[in-house]
């Protein structure tokens, strides 16, 4: 009966406040995501993968980082390691959990820094205009210029290897779209009548941009970043893989594929478990992203 | 210029400089400020590297004299504003500063490299145009049939698989279990410099020699690590095939050429890809600078001595003149391209006249 | 009795969608002989559906089903694909809304205009040429040679139009469907591209499937007018008796519109009756 009732109003056409409009908004999106078989596979598997990095010390079944020279190299299927062990003994599977861990830190990491330095200097250069939005956007296109992987290996050359780094390098290259995109919506936005209404009414234009631009550009934006996360864990791997990211012996899944590489003929689940863990993610990812984008901005679907 | 119902032409009215003046000199200065750009934050890359370049020549025993000299001479005392301008003049003289690991100039190296990539990325894109473009248009066409879904996976696993791993274990399969392929390297060990160098390209250098053994080895070589960045380049090239061709085809001037009795494969290639083919060829430039920068982790995998293997090795040396001089050589390509695929819009499109 | 070309016979269109089958035309009868029909009604009433439908142009997963379509006698419906690409142009033909969209941007018009007539006729290409630059001139264009070279972007609305009479009328089709000919043009240069097209039409002979919007263009241009609503036809008239139509929406749709002979306060709003989509479609057939 409550269901029912709470069903009802959420699905109404005349909301009675603003919070109402929100929520209603909200369900009605997610109930299209929810018919979306693929999107919803993709966000189980990040749910999963939420957990699995969540409680990696109660589920792995080995300490990730303990070595034992006399089981190195165990095959698929070993009993107490099923994924096998790796070229020091340590249990394949563990590293994996231990590893969502570090995969989800860089993704979070550069989803927090790249949009939101995008939206900064999208939204400042198409409110202000002007030779700022000249001189800000000529900064954007050369930073799309660049090939991004080399850019990128370039930046941790010069800062150092490491998992900050990386990330940092990857945000550094993986902003301008955004601010691209934020930029675009900006004068669409900026010239609508209900914004000169606002300026009538005295609004200033910091008040203007974060309470009435950027949360407009926002749905576009997450559809982006969603989009993006796979090329990001792409990137963050074959970072690791090239050994200019997380540094040994943390189980960074593209140095691990790294790892084995040396053994691929003779012991290949060593490197193929990580690539599977890999691929899975940044599908589910661009499986989400899909689905995202048919909800949020369905113009841009084909 | 517009034909009007009378058939008038409208007079030029004869400005200060003509468009096409104004234009051109809008792209090259545009151009101009992006290579800037470009030498600027390698420029900058350089300065914030913790390494000291001049303990990196002279070496951690040298005298404070020999130091001292070689600061001055690399310019270090000058304010930053100058040693950019330095390091411009010197980009633009092809001087890259000399190899640390190898005491060479980074340019003569630079080049050398540069063919082993140019090899593998073009033969890449090939294969990706060659199955992306007819992928794309017949996803379209049958847009909802099992040849649709098809392309859809082949796009979305290729955008979803880290591509070293992809090579590690085609590499496995195709070389170490099969046997299909050659391993890792250009040519096998018996066909090194049998062939003489004249374009850089062994298939063609085979080809101009007349050595089939070579061609033979040199393809069984480069085919797999080809096929993998093709293979990239067609999930990308078959998705934006896909989005293009649909767009043209719910376009009316399709069903015009349906109404005069053509069939619907003259109406898909004469008329709806004929729309497309300015689109395309952007597309196929971005994807082949994709392609030069993807062939980095490619390089690594299958020990191809290109210029992503320079960098990369360079880059865990610390050899930072080689590591910049890598970057700007890459971005250079990216950016020439990304003109080129510009100035093919303004060439092939009647509309942009 | 005049000739009949044309004879369609409860004629449907269907679109599946996730909410059931929408019904764009429903058992619709109707014939042509060498005359100009009008087919009026508003958006979404399935007057261009029809018009699609009889060059069997509904793409799937649209549906065209009727009891026949018949083209001097035979059965458009049971033609094979390629049978069918006979008939296209060669001997039914359409001109659509807008030249902006009909014709291909990055193909010459001289190049459109000569495939249109080689596609049908075993010719070379210096006399196809020759053909077009006749085709071009007889829809008033003059300069011809220079619009051969030329791009579609580089012509006007009207002309533009007026190129795609002369192109869908190069093969010399028996019967014209005009989709909204004019309603993408000035108001300036409408009543002169109907005139060329309706010279053109009599000259040969040709039926001509006249599709619009505007009530008055139909009624002055037309010899009979089908209405319809909904996807079935509501009444059949002369168009010089339009003014003497009895269906109510008819009536509605005419004294929704403004005339100075006598002028009113406030338009008519139509108020629509159920019932009317409901009723069974009448016959236009003669």
């Amino acid at each position: 009966m409550a269901e029912h009732y709470l069903r009802a109003w959420l699905l109404t056409d005349t909301p009675t406040s603003r919070r109402h409009a929100k929520m209603s908004a909200l369900y009605q999106g997610w109930l299209s995501f929810r018919s979306n078989t693929m999107a919803m596979i993709g966000l189980i598997i990040l749910l999963l993968l939420v957990l699995i990095a969540a409680a990696a010390p109660l589920i792995s079944p080995h300490d990730p980082f303990v070595q034992d020279l006399g089981n190195r190299l165990a095959p698929l299927g070993t009993p107490g390691h099923i994924f096998g062990t790796d070229s020091l003994g340590r249990d394949i599977l563990s590293r994996l959990i231990y590893g969502a861990r570090i995969t989800l830190y860089i993704v979070a990491l550069v989803a927090l820094i790249a949009p939101v330095v995008g939206l900064l200097v999208g939204t400042v250069s198409g409110y202000v205009g002007g030779w700022v939005d000249v001189v800000l956007m000529r900064i954007t296109d050369i930073f799309l210029a660049f090939p991004r992987l080399v850019l990128a290996l370039a930046f941790v050359a010069a800062l150092g290897a490491g998992i900050e780094n990386a990330v940092l390098a990857i945000s550094l290259t993986a902003w301008p779209p955004y601010a691209r995109i934020a930029r675009a919506e900006t004068l669409t936005i900026r010239s609508s009548d209900y914004i000169s209404a606002i300026q009538l009414q005295g609004a200033g234009a910091l008040r203007i941009i974060t309470k009435h631009i950027w949360p407009l550009c926002i749905s576009s934006l997450i559809v982006r970043v969603t989009l993006d996360m796979a090329g990001i864990i792409l990137a963050a791997a074959g970072l690791g893989f090239l050994g200019l990211g997380a540094q040994p012996p943390s189980p960074e899944w593209g140095a691990m594929i790294s790892e084995g590489r040396r053994f691929i003929l003779d012991h290949w689940w060593v490197a193929t478990m990580p690539g599977l863990a890999i691929f899975t993610v940044s599908l589910a990812f661009n499986l989400l992203g899909d689905g995202l984008r048919d909800v949020l901005d369905p113009k841009a679907g084909e | 210029m517009a034909l009007t119902d009378n058939n008038t032409e409208r007079r030029p009215r004869g400005p200060l400089f003509p468009q096409w003046i104004k234009t051109t000199a809008m792209t090259l200065s545009s151009i101009a400020v992006t290579l800037l750009g470009l030498l600027f934050i390698t420029f900058i890359i350089g300065r914030v590297m913790p390494i000291d370049p001049v303990l990196a020549i002279v070496g951690e025993r040298a005298s404070q004299s020999t130091y001292d000299a070689v600061y001055l001479e690399l310019g270090l005392d000058k304010p930053l504003i100058v040693q950019f301008l330095y390091y411009i003049w010197d980009v633009i003289h092809l001087d890259f500063g000399i190899s640390l690991l190898n005491a060479r100039p980074v340019a003569e190296d630079i080049a050398r490299v540069f063919p082993a990539t140019l090899e593998l990325a073009t033969l890449g894109i090939i294969i990706g145009i060659v199955l992306g473009v007819p992928l794309g248009v017949l996803a379209a066409v049958r847009k909802g049939s099992w040849i649709d879904q098809v392309a859809r996976v082949l796009a979305l696993v290729g955008y979803s698989m880290p591509i070293f791993w992809l090579g590690l274990m085609g590499l496995l399969v195709f070389y170490g279990i099969l046997g299909w392929v050659g391993g890792p390297g250009r040519v096998g060990i018996f066909y090194v410099d049998v062939v003489p160098s004249v374009t850089g390209l062994i298939l063609v250098d085979a080809a101009l020699d007349g050595n089939w053994d070579v061609f033979k080895d040199a393809f069984s070589h480069i085919i797999l690590p080809a096929s993998l960045l093709g293979y990239f380049s067609l999930a990308y090239i078959s998705r934006m095939t896909r989005s293009f061709m649909l767009e043209q085809l719910s376009a009316e001037y399709v069903t015009t050429a349906r109404v005069k009795g053509m069939s619907e494969w003259d109406v898909v290639w004469k008329h709806a890809f004929k729309n497309i083919r300015v689109q395309l060829i952007t597309v196929i430039a971005l994807s082949y600078a994709n392609l030069l920068e993807g062939s980095v982790l490619t390089e690594i995998i299958f020990s191809w001595p290109g210029i992503g293997s320079y960098i990369t090795t360079a880059l865990l040396s610390a050899d930072m003149n080689a590591v910049l001089g890598g970057t700007v050589v890459v971005g250079l390509i990216f950016i020439l391209l990304n003109i080129f695929s510009d100035l093919l819009y303004k060439v092939f499109d009647p509309r942009a006249k | 009795m005049m000739e009949n070309l044309l004879d369609v016979e409860n004629l449907w269109v269907k679109f599946p969608t996730r909410q059931g089958v929408f019904d764009a035309v429903r058992g619709v009868s109707f014939s042509l002989g060498r005359e100009r029909l009008g087919i009026v009604g508003e958006s979404g009433s399935g007057k261009s559906m029809t018009g699609r439908a009889i060059l069997r142009l509904i793409r799937s997963p649209g549906i065209v089903a009727a009891d026949h379509i018949n083209l001097d006698g035979v059965d458009l419906l049971k033609k094979t694909e390629k049978e069918m690409r006979a008939v296209r142009g060669r001997r039914i033909s359409m001109v659509m809304q807008d030249p902006k969209f009909s014709l291909n941007p990055v193909t010459t018009i001289g190049d459109q205009i000569i495939e249109a007539y080689r596609l049908h006729n075993k010719t070379s290409k210096s006399e196809a040429y020759a053909k077009a630059i006749e085709m071009l001139n007889a829809v008033s264009i003059r300069d011809a040679e220079r619009v051969m070279r030329a791009y579609p972007h580089e012509m006007s609305g009207g002309m533009g139009q007026r190129i795609m009479i002369a192109m869908m009328l190069i093969p010399n089709p028996e019967i014209l469907i005009a989709d909204e000919p004019t309603s993408a043009l000035d108001v300036s240069v409408q009543r002169q591209v109907l005139d060329i097209m309706d010279g053109l039409v009599k000259e040969r002979g040709m039926g001509l499937i006249f599709i619009s919007h505007d009530l008055n263009l139909v009624a002055d241009f037309c010899d009979r007018v089908l209405i319809m609503y909904a996807g079935r036809i509501v009444e059949v008239c002369e168009a010089n008796k339009l003014h003497e139509a009895k269906h109510s929406y008819t009536r509605g749709l005419l004294n929704s519109l403004p005339r100075l002979d006598a002028p009113r306060d406030r338009l008519e709003v139509l108020k629509r009756d159920p019932a009317w989509s409901e009723a069974p479609s009448v016959s236009g057939r003669v």
